[in-house]
């Protein structure tokens, strides 16, 4: 299981300036540790996004127990919890990513129409 | 849900000081060590500033850091909030001795999409006390937990799983929740906050605003049931531990001038027992003040401390005054043997009162206290909260060896005894001073009701007060006879 690291959002920053990205999702997972929970969100997420985005996202996976810090920066306090970086706004989802259609509505997944 | 220690077996709880004055001696000690306690109460009632103390006192006083995981103000808002109690967070965070951890819930902005727990919390709280090796933590307010997280059944066993992750980790917490209908709060928090529970109560009567605490439950201790009123002020919370005790404080045999020396005579030669408690009641402009002024002028003399709490006249009104009546109260003052306290009686509640007396007499220790004049607190609340309140702080006088005195405005008309009921039978002195006309030449007079413990006599003296100071004339009448005997020179005087 790959996990990204800070890198990654240095970088996003510099996608999003860009006009015609806008439909680049890069998504966040907050996950604390191999929990059945948190392994299933993964799996769940990464279906979701292969469904949906055809190819135009990013997962970065953060795992809280190697870095506790990273918590309090997008107020995390559920596990696993999802976040929608970009496009902007922001959007949280929380649990095991069971719910595909609260997902999708919760990220606005749904193409521009 | 029973909960047992390492060990299996229950031991009697140690206690973690929290520094706020009063509230160690209320509890025994402070709040249970390594255990969660629960504060609740309605809104502005001062818990979060009661957590915030704890805290605050914990990093300077006791050398243990604390952890505030505030649900409800962000850092900056805390922050400002108490700077004004001379607490700087910023400083005490710098210094790692405090980590203020703002958690931002908006529900609103949250979709829930399958199973979840709340690991993140105690990852964000472990980190925060690994960080700066916290003893103490604050969880301020659970109700802003329970208005952001959606499933409130995974938010109690969450919450369950905290407090014995706290409880595990020997760190000494703070919950605070709102009051509820019926139960204590409005989850219903206390049945799983197992052993200590205090109740904060804020209300308005009157436009007169009363602050109460109650600790409703403490495992392991005997604790005292009573509501103890306590005060917010600049330098935080005072809670006033004063109960309705036994009647255990000693007796005290030695004496202390009246500061008038025939009234020492009335009183077997000595004046009033040390320790003891003396109501001067009379009607107005029969000198009362001055009687109390004449006892703190000798015992300023004799070099003891005073400290005198005024609720109608200024201090400077009543230096003018006493000057007057050749008595220099300002030097006293100078030499710091003479204290005032001025208030309005309708400023506060009777408990911010006894809060504020209790306060400075546990700072400035005086043997002498004067409440002048106590009418208008017996006047300003039903009678019975008075006399309890009342009963605590002369209890509290006496355990202190604290001589005190208070003075009472009676009407013209009421007969002494039925105005002052409430007050009297905590007396052991009573002296009554009343105009009167006989013979068309206005007099003051004096006389000794009742002085537990000594002979005094049951004359009625005339009161002269003129710029010598206070004196006492010629006998007047003389009760143990029973009837009305003019003295040989009162007799010449109105022929």
């Amino acid at each position: 299981m790959k996990k990204s690291t800070e890198m990654k959002k240095s970088s996003a920053k510099k996608r999003h300036t860009k006009t015609s990205r806008s439909d680049f999702f890069i998504l966040r997972l907050y996950i604390a540790g191999q929990t059945p929970n948190s392994v299933a969100a993964i799996a769940n997420l990464k279906k979701i996004c292969e469904d949906k985005l055809q190819g135009k996202y990013r997962i970065e996976v953060v795992d809280l127990l190697e870095k506790p810090q990273l918590a309090k920066g997008d107020q995390i306090i559920a596990i696993p919890t999802l976040v929608r970086r970009l496009p902007p706004p922001v959007k949280k989802i929380i649990g095991n990513l069971s719910k595909t259609e609260s997902v999708i509505v919760g990220l606005d997944l749904q193409p521009a129409c | 849900m029973p909960r047992a220690n390492s060990k299996g077996i229950r031991t009697s709880l140690a206690k973690t000081p929290t520094g706020i004055q009063g509230l160690d001696e209320v509890t025994g000690g402070g709040l249970p060590k390594g255990r969660v306690s629960l504060v609740c109460g309605n809104a502005g009632c001062g818990k979060s500033l009661l957590a915030m103390e704890f805290l605050v006192h914990g990093a300077v006083r006791y050398g243990e850091p604390g952890i505030c995981m505030n649900f409800e103000e962000t850092e900056e808002k805390l922050t400002a909030n108490v700077a004004s109690l001379g607490f700087d967070l910023r400083e005490l965070t710098k210094r790692k001795k405090l980590l203020i951890d703002y958690v931002f819930i908006e529900r609103s902005q949250i979709t829930e999409a399958g199973e979840y727990n709340l690991d993140g919390l105690f990852i964000r709280l472990a980190h925060a006390v690994k960080t700066i090796k916290a003893k103490r933590v604050v969880l301020d307010s659970v109700q802003a937990l329970f208005a952001g997280v959606a499933d409130p059944a995974i938010l109690r066993s969450e919450l369950q799983r905290l407090f014995r992750w706290l409880e595990e980790h020997r760190l000494t917490a703070i919950v605070t929740g709102e009051a509820g209908f019926q139960t204590l709060t409005r989850h219903g928090l206390e049945e799983y906050i197992a052993d200590c529970v205090i109740s904060l109560d804020h209300r308005v009567t009157d436009q007169i605003s009363t602050r109460r605490l109650r600790v409703v439950k403490y495992r392991g201790t005997s604790h005292g049931t009573d509501e103890y009123p306590f005060l917010i002020d600049k330098e935080g919370i005072s809670v006033v531990p004063i109960t309705s005790l036994v009647l255990t404080h000693k007796a005290l045999t030695d004496r202390v001038s009246t500061g008038i020396p025939a009234l020492d005579e009335m009183m077997e030669g000595k004046g009033y027992f040390r320790g003891s408690s003396v109501l001067v009641t009379g009607t107005a402009g029969t000198g009362k003040s001055s009687m109390a002024a004449s006892f703190v002028s000798a015992a300023c003399t004799r070099g003891t401390l005073c400290l005198y709490f005024t609720f109608e006249e200024s201090p400077s009104q009543i230096l003018r005054n006493m000057r007057s009546v050749g008595l220099d109260l300002e030097r006293w003052v100078k030499k710091g043997l003479l204290h005032f306290n001025a208030m309005r009686p309708t400023s506060t509640g009777l408990e911010g009162h006894l809060a504020a007396i209790h306060k400075l007499i546990a700072k400035l220790r005086p043997s002498v206290v004067v409440i002048d004049p106590i009418t208008n607190l017996i006047l300003s609340t039903g009678t019975y909260d008075v006399k309890s309140m009342l009963v605590r702080l002369v209890d509290f006088l006496k355990v202190e060896q604290i001589t005190s005195m208070f003075t009472n405005l009676t009407f013209a008309g009421d007969p002494q005894e039925r105005t002052a009921a409430a007050v009297s039978s905590l007396m052991d002195t009573w002296i009554v001073l009343r105009d009167s006309k006989p013979n068309g030449r206005p007099r003051r007079e004096l006389y000794v009701l009742k002085s537990r413990g000594m002979a005094h006599s049951r004359e009625t003296r005339e009161l002269i007060v003129n710029e010598k100071g206070l004196e006492l004339g010629i006998l007047l009448r003389d009760h143990t006879l029973g009837a009305t005997v003019e003295g040989p020179s009162a007799v010449a005087a109105a022929k």
